[in-house]
C-alpha cells in the first residue's frame, strides 16, 4: 500500500518534470511556427508565441519563386538525394573498418583508431580552400557528387568509431561458433554481425544524414548552378546584407525539419540502444 | 595561362548546357532578392533581346557565402564574368587581383554621369574598378500621423517625446553604421590618411555624448535590432526611425510615412550617413573581359537605370535617371534617399576599414549599455584598435623550417618502417595486412578529404596574410598567441582568457546536458507512464530544427526591453536584466540556448543506458527496502556512467567547437568576453582584415588541446577498465 503511494507520487513528479520540459522545449519552437505562418517577414518579439494568423504566403512563395526553373521542391530533392547518398556511403565505407578495429588484431591498430577519432576535433572553418583545390583536381566542383564525397568523408570517422563501440559490446560466442564451423571473416561479418547491428547502423545512418542535411558553407562555395542548390543554400538566400526575410526562412526551416523528425521518429528505438555502446542486452 | 584554360573548360560546359545557342555565354553573380531581383532579371532580359552575340545569365548566391566564394573561385578561373557586390571590398579585391580595371572611356563616362560619392566608392587610387548600380544610406522615416512639425535639428526629437509608449527616434544604436551620421556630421573620419583607425578624436567623444543624451532622455529605446526598428515603426510606437532604403518594402500599408533627410546637429552641420555603393565588377579572369565591360556599361546605363529605379525601387546613382523619362513619376521616397546620398560620405574602401567596426562598436556598447564615460570607452576602443591592427610579424627565411620539416617527415617514415618491420618479425605481417585492408574503405576518403586539407591549412599557420599575399613568418603567430604578446594575459582577446571561457563553457554545458538528460530519461523510463512516446518525440525537437533560426529566437527572448524572459521577470515583480552587458548574464544566455539545443542528445543516450541496467538489481534493492531515491543514487547513477562515456566525449567536442550559438546569441558581448576559442579564431580570419595565418595558428592550437583531452579520456578509460 505504502509502496504504491510512493510510486504514484513519483509518477506525478515525472509528469510535472516532463510537462515543464515540454513547455520550455516548445516555447521557442512555436515562434518558428508563428513566423512561418505570419504574413510579414519579421520576427515578432512579443512574449506570446502562438500564431496570430494562418497565412500560407511564405510556403507558396517557396514553391513559386523559381530561379532558372528551380524552386524549393527541387532543393528539397537535391538535399534528400545528397543526404541519403551520404548516409548510405558513410555507413558502407565505415562498417568494415569499425569491425576491423573491434575484432581483428593488427599492428598499429590503436594508432589508426586514434587518427579517426582525432579528425572529429578539426575545426571545419579551416578546410574550405584546401577542399576546393582537391575537388578541382578531381573535377568535382559544382557537382552534387563532390558534395556527397566531402560529407561522407567527414562522417566516416564518427561512424567508424561508433560502430566499433557497438561491435565491442556484442557477445563473441556467436562469432566463435561460426569460426569453428569454418566460416571466413567476411561471412561472419555479413551473415552474423551485421544483422544484429541494426541499431548502430541506424545511428550511423542518421548522423551522416544530418551532417549532409544541415551543412551550408561548403555547399554554397562548391555549387554554382541554382538547379543544384541544397536546402541550406536556398534558405540562406533569404538572409541578405541589409535585411532578412524571416518569414520565408522560417517556412523553409519548418519544411526542412520534417524529414529529420520523421527519421528520428522512425529510428527512435534504434537510437536509444545504438548510441550507448556496451548497453545491449545479451 | 592556366586560369584561361580553366575558364575555357567552364565556357565549354556552359555551351554544352545551352546546346544550340551560338552566342557567347556570360555569367553574372548576385545576391539580390525580391523587387531588386525582378528588376535585374528584366534588365538582363532586355539586354539579351537587344543583341545576339552575348547571352547573359544570372546566378543568385547567398550573400553570406558570396565574398568567400568569389575569393576562391575567381583566381582559379571558376568565377563569374561579372558580379554585383558592395564597394567596401574594392580595395582588398583590387590588391588581390580579383577585379579588372574599367577601361578609360567607360571610367570617364562614370565620372561624368554618376553621383560623385558613388564614383569615389569604386575608385582605388587613380584606377576605377566598378560600375555603380545603386547607393544605400540611412535617412529618416517619419510617421506622418505622429509627426506634424518638420524635424530640422536633433533637438526637435525632444518635442516628440510626450505620448507614453512612443519613442521619438528608433535606430540600431549599438551599430556603428547607424552611429556614423552623428560622428561624420561632427567632422569625424574613421580612418586617417595612413589607414590607421582614428577613433580617439573629439568628434567621436562628442558623438558618444550625443547618443548618451538621447538614451538618458529616453528619446531612443535600448538594444535596438533591425527587427525592433521594424516592429516599433509598424506598430506606431516610433515617431521616426533612421534606416536605409531596404526598409521601404517592410512598412505596412496602414502606416503613413515620409522619407526625410537627417536633421542638423548642434554645430549646424547635417548628420551625414555612410554611403554604400552596390556596383557591378568585372572579374579579372573573365575570358572576355572586354565584352564584359560592355555588358557592365549597359547594365549601369540609362535604360537599365530606369528599370532598376521604377521596378527594382533602387536608389540609382546615375544622375540623369532622376530627371524622369517623361512617362513615370519619380517616387518621392526614393528621391529623398537620392538627396540624402548627396549629403553623405562614401564608406572608405581601403581594407583597413574592416578594423573600424570592432573598436567603434565596443565604445558604443560601453557607453550605451554600461554607462561608461565617453573618454573611458574611447580609451578601451583605442586599446582594441591597437591590438587588432598590430603589425604583421617580420618575414623569416624558411630554410631552417624546411630542414626541420624534412627531418620530421624522415622520422615519421622511419617510425612507420620500423613498425612494419617489427610486425613482420613477430610474424603478424599477413594478419596486419588483412586488418588494414578492412579499414581501407574508411581510410582513403578520410585521408584524402579530411586529413590532407587539414594538414594543408596547418601550413598556413606559418604564414602571414596581407591583401592577398602570404609571407613566411615561421613560428611568430604561435609565439604571439602563447606568450600573449599583444594583449593582457587575463583579458578578452588573449588566448588564455578565451581558453578559460571555453573550458567553463564546455564543462557547464556538458554537465547540465547530462544532468537534465538523465533526469528526463529517468522520468520517461517510469513504468506505466502514459504519453511517454509523445514526450519523447517533442523533447527531441530542438535537435531537429536548424539551429540558425532557433538561436536567433533565443537571442530575441533575452532582449532587455522587449524580450519574453524580462517580461516574465516583470510579471514576478523583478527588475529587468540587461542580459548582454555583463559577462555572467551574457554567458548565462548562451548557456540556456545551448542547453536547450543539447539536452535531447544526452536524454536519448541516457534512456539507452537506463534500459541496459538489468531490472533484477532494482527488484533485489526493493526487497531490501531501498527507497526510490536510494535506488537512483546507488544503482542508476553508477551504472549510467560507463555506457555514457562515448556520448560525453562527443558532447565535449561539439560544445568546445560550438560556433553558431556564441556567434548568434551573445556575439561575444560584452567586449568579446564571452567569445570562445573557435569564435575568436573566426574573428581573426574574417572580421579583422583576413589574418588567415593567425587564425590557422589558433586552429592548430585548438587541435593540440583536443589531442590532450583525448589522451586524458583514454587514461580515464584505462583506469575504468582496470577497476
Amino acid at each position: 500500500m505504502a509502496n504504491a503511494k510512493i510510486k504514484s507520487s513519483w509518477q506525478w513528479a515525472a509528469y510535472g518534470l516532463l510537462g515543464c520540459a515540454t513547455v520550455v522545449t516548445l516555447y521557442p519552437l512555436l515562434w518558428v511556427v508563428k513566423t512561418a505562418f505570419s504574413p510579414s517577414q519579421t520576427l515578432d518579439p512579443s512574449p506570446n508565441p502562438l500564431p496570430n494568423a494562418f497565412d500560407f504566403t511564405h510556403f507558396s512563395h517557396l514553391f513559386t519563386a523559381a530561379e532558372q526553373g528551380a524552386h524549393f521542391g527541387d532543393y528539397f530533392m537535391n538535399s534528400l538525394m545528397v543526404a541519403l547518398a551520404t548516409a548510405f556511403l558513410g555507413v558502407i565505407l565505415s562498417c568494415t573498418a569499425g569491425y576491423a578495429f573491434s575484432r581483428l588484431r593488427f599492428g598499429g591498430q590503436d594508432k589508426g583508431l586514434a587518427l579517426f577519432i582525432l579528425t572529429q576535433v578539426i575545426p571545419g572553418v579551416v578546410m574550405l580552400i584546401p577542399l576546393y583545390l582537391i575537388l578541382e583536381k578531381l573535377r568535382l566542383l559544382d557537382s552534387l557528387m563532390g558534395l556527397v564525397l566531402c560529407y561522407a568523408a567527414t562522417s566516416v570517422p564518427f561512424c567508424t568509431w561508433m560502430l566499433k563501440g557497438f561491435f565491442d559490446s556484442l557477445p563473441k560466442e556467436m562469432e566463435e561458433a561460426a569460426w569453428v564451423d569454418g566460416a571466413n571473416t567476411w561471412t561472419v561479418f555479413t551473415q552474423i554481425v551485421l544483422p544484429v547491428s541494426r541499431p548502430a547502423v541506424a545511428v550511423a545512418f542518421l548522423f551522416s544524414f544530418m551532417t549532409a542535411w544541415n551543412e551550408f558553407i561548403l555547399a554554397a562555395t562548391l555549387l554554382n548552378a541554382p538547379a543544384k542548390y541544397t536546402i541550406p543554400v536556398a534558405l540562406q538566400k533569404y538572409i541578405g546584407a541589409y535585411q532578412a526575410a524571416w518569414g520565408s526562412f522560417a517556412a523553409g526551416a519548418l519544411l526542412a525539419s520534417i524529414p529529420v523528425m520523421l527519421l528520428f521518429f522512425y529510428l527512435q528505438k534504434h537510437l536509444v540502444s545504438g548510441l550507448t555502446s556496451g548497453s545491449v542486452k545479451g | 595561362m592556366k586560369a584561361g584554360r580553366c575558364l575555357a573548360l567552364m565556357m565549354g560546359l556552359a555551351l554544352w548546357a545551352s546546346a544550340a545557342s551560338a552566342a557567347q555565354d556570360m555569367v553574372l553573380w548576385h545576391s539580390y532578392r525580391g523587387a531588386e531581383l525582378k528588376a535585374l532579371d528584366s534588365v538582363v532580359k532586355s539586354f539579351n533581346n537587344e543583341q545576339s552575340t552575348i547571352k547573359l545569365e544570372t546566378i543568385s548566391i547567398p550573400y553570406e557565402a558570396m565574398a568567400s566564394k568569389l575569393e576562391v573561385a575567381i583566381p582559379r578561373g571558376h568565377g563569374p564574368d561579372l558580379f554585383i557586390y558592395a564597394h567596401e571590398k574594392a580595395g582588398a579585391w583590387s590588391a588581390n587581383e580579383l577585379l579588372s580595371v574599367v577601361p578609360q572611356a567607360q571610367a570617364q563616362w562614370a565620372q561624368q554621369n554618376m553621383l560623385p560619392q558613388a564614383f569615389k566608392g569604386v575608385s582605388v587610387g587613380a584606377a576605377v574598378y566598378g560600375y555603380p548600380l545603386a547607393v544605400k544610406s540611412a535617412a529618416l522615416f517619419v510617421n506622418t500621423a505622429l509627426v506634424k512639425e518638420p524635424i530640422k535639428s536633433v533637438d526637435d526629437f525632444g518635442a516628440l517625446k510626450g505620448k507614453p509608449g512612443i519613442y521619438p527616434l528608433v535606430y540600431e544604436t549599438d551599430s556603428f553604421y547607424f552611429h556614423a551620421p552623428w560622428f561624420l556630421g561632427l567632422g569625424g573620419s574613421p580612418l586617417d590618411a595612413q589607414g590607421k583607425v582614428a577613433l580617439n578624436t573629439p568628434a567621436f567623444a562628442e558623438s558618444l555624448d550625443l547618443v548618451r543624451g538621447f538614451q538618458e532622455r529616453q528619446w531612443v529605446p535600448q538594444e535596438v535590432t533591425a527587427t525592433l526598428v521594424n516592429n516599433l515603426f509598424n506598430g506606431g510606437q516610433a515617431a521616426a526611425v533612421m534606416t536605409g532604403p531596404w526598409f521601404l518594402g517592410e512598412i505596412k500599408k496602414e502606416v503613413a510615412y515620409e522619407v526625410r533627410p537627417l536633421p542638423k546637429l548642434a554645430n549646424g552641420q547635417a548628420a551625414t550617413p555612410f554611403l554604400t555603393v552596390e556596383a557591378l565588377w568585372v572579374a579579372q579572369t573573365s575570358a572576355n573581359a572586354q565584352a564584359a565591360h560592355q555588358v557592365a556599361r549597359y547594365l549601369a546605363d540609362a535604360s537599365s537605370a530606369q528599370i532598376r529605379l521604377h521596378q527594382g525601387r533602387q536608389v540609382v546613382p546615375l544622375a540623369s535617371a532622376w530627371r524622369g523619362d517623361g512617362e513615370r513619376e519619380i517616387p518621392q521616397d526614393l528621391l529623398a534617399f537620392y538627396e540624402q546620398a548627396q549629403v553623405s560620405v562614401v564608406m572608405d574602401n581601403r581594407p583597413e576599414m574592416s578594423l573600424v567596426w570592432e573598436p567603434a562598436q565596443l565604445a558604443l556598447q560601453n557607453v550605451l549599455r554600461d554607462g561608461v564615460p565617453a573618454q573611458e570607452a574611447m580609451a578601451k576602443a583605442a586599446h582594441r584598435a591597437a591590438a587588432i591592427q598590430k603589425p604583421l610579424p617580420p618575414a623569416q627565411s624558411p630554410t631552417v623550417y624546411l630542414i626541420l620539416l624534412s627531418l620530421l617527415v624522415l622520422a615519421g617514415m622511419a617510425y612507420l618502417i620500423r613498425g612494419v618491420v617489427r610486425i613482420n618479425q613477430q610474424g603478424r605481417g599477413k594478419q596486419s595486412a588483412v586488418g588494414w585492408l578492412w579499414t581501407l574503405p574508411a581510410m582513403i576518403p578520410t585521408l584524402l578529404l579530411v586529413i590532407l586539407p587539414f594538414v594543408f591549412s596547418l601550413g598556413l599557420a606559418f604564414y602571414a596574410h596581407d591583401k592577398g599575399s602570404f609571407t613566411f613568418v615561421g613560428l611568430a603567430h604561435f609565439k604571439d598567441i602563447l606568450f600573449a604578446q599583444t594583449f593582457d594575459l587575463l583579458k578578452p582577446l588573449s588566448f588564455y582568457y578565451a581558453l578559460a571561457v571555453t573550458i567553463l563553457w564546455t564543462l557547464s554545458n556538458v554537465s547540465l546536458h547530462v544532468a537534465i538528460g538523465v533526469l528526463l530519461a529517468v522520468a520517461l523510463n517510469q513504468k506505466g507512464l502514459r504519453l511517454s512516446g509523445w514526450f519523447r518525440v517533442i523533447l527531441i525537437l530542438p535537435w531537429a530544427v536548424p539551429n540558425y533560426i532557433t538561436a536567433l529566437i533565443w537571442k530575441g527572448m533575452f532582449h532587455k526591453q522587449f524580450g519574453a524572459i524580462n517580461a516574465v521577470l516583470n510579471s514576478l515583480d523583478l527588475e529587468d536584466i540587461s542580459w548582454f552587458s555583463s559577462f555572467g548574464t551574457a554567458f548565462f544566455a548562451n548557456l540556456c540556448t545551448n542547453i536547450w539545443l543539447g539536452f535531447p542528445f544526452m536524454m536519448v543516450v541516457a534512456l539507452g543506458a537506463l534500459q541496459s541496467i538489468p531490472s533484477n538489481i532494482y527488484e533485489a534493492a526493493q526487497v531490501d527496502g531501498a527507497t526510490p531515491s536510494q535506488q537512483f543514487w546507488m544503482i542508476t547513477c553508477p551504472n549510467l556512467l560507463k555506457p555514457m562515456i562515448p556520448a560525453l566525449m562527443l558532447g565535449c567536442i561539439w560544445t568546445f567547437n560550438q560556433f553558431n550559438i556564441i556567434y548568434l546569441v551573445s556575439g561575444g558581448a560584452p567586449d568579446n568576453s564571452t567569445d570562445i576559442l573557435i569564435t575568436e579564431a573566426w574573428r581573426w580570419a574574417f572580421a579583422r582584415q583576413g589574418r588567415y595565418g593567425y587564425a590557422a595558428a589558433y586552429a592548430a592550437l585548438i587541435f593540440v588541446l583536443m589531442l590532450v583531452l583525448f589522451q586524458l579520456q583514454k587514461k580515464v578509460n584505462q583506469w575504468q577498465t582496470q577497476k
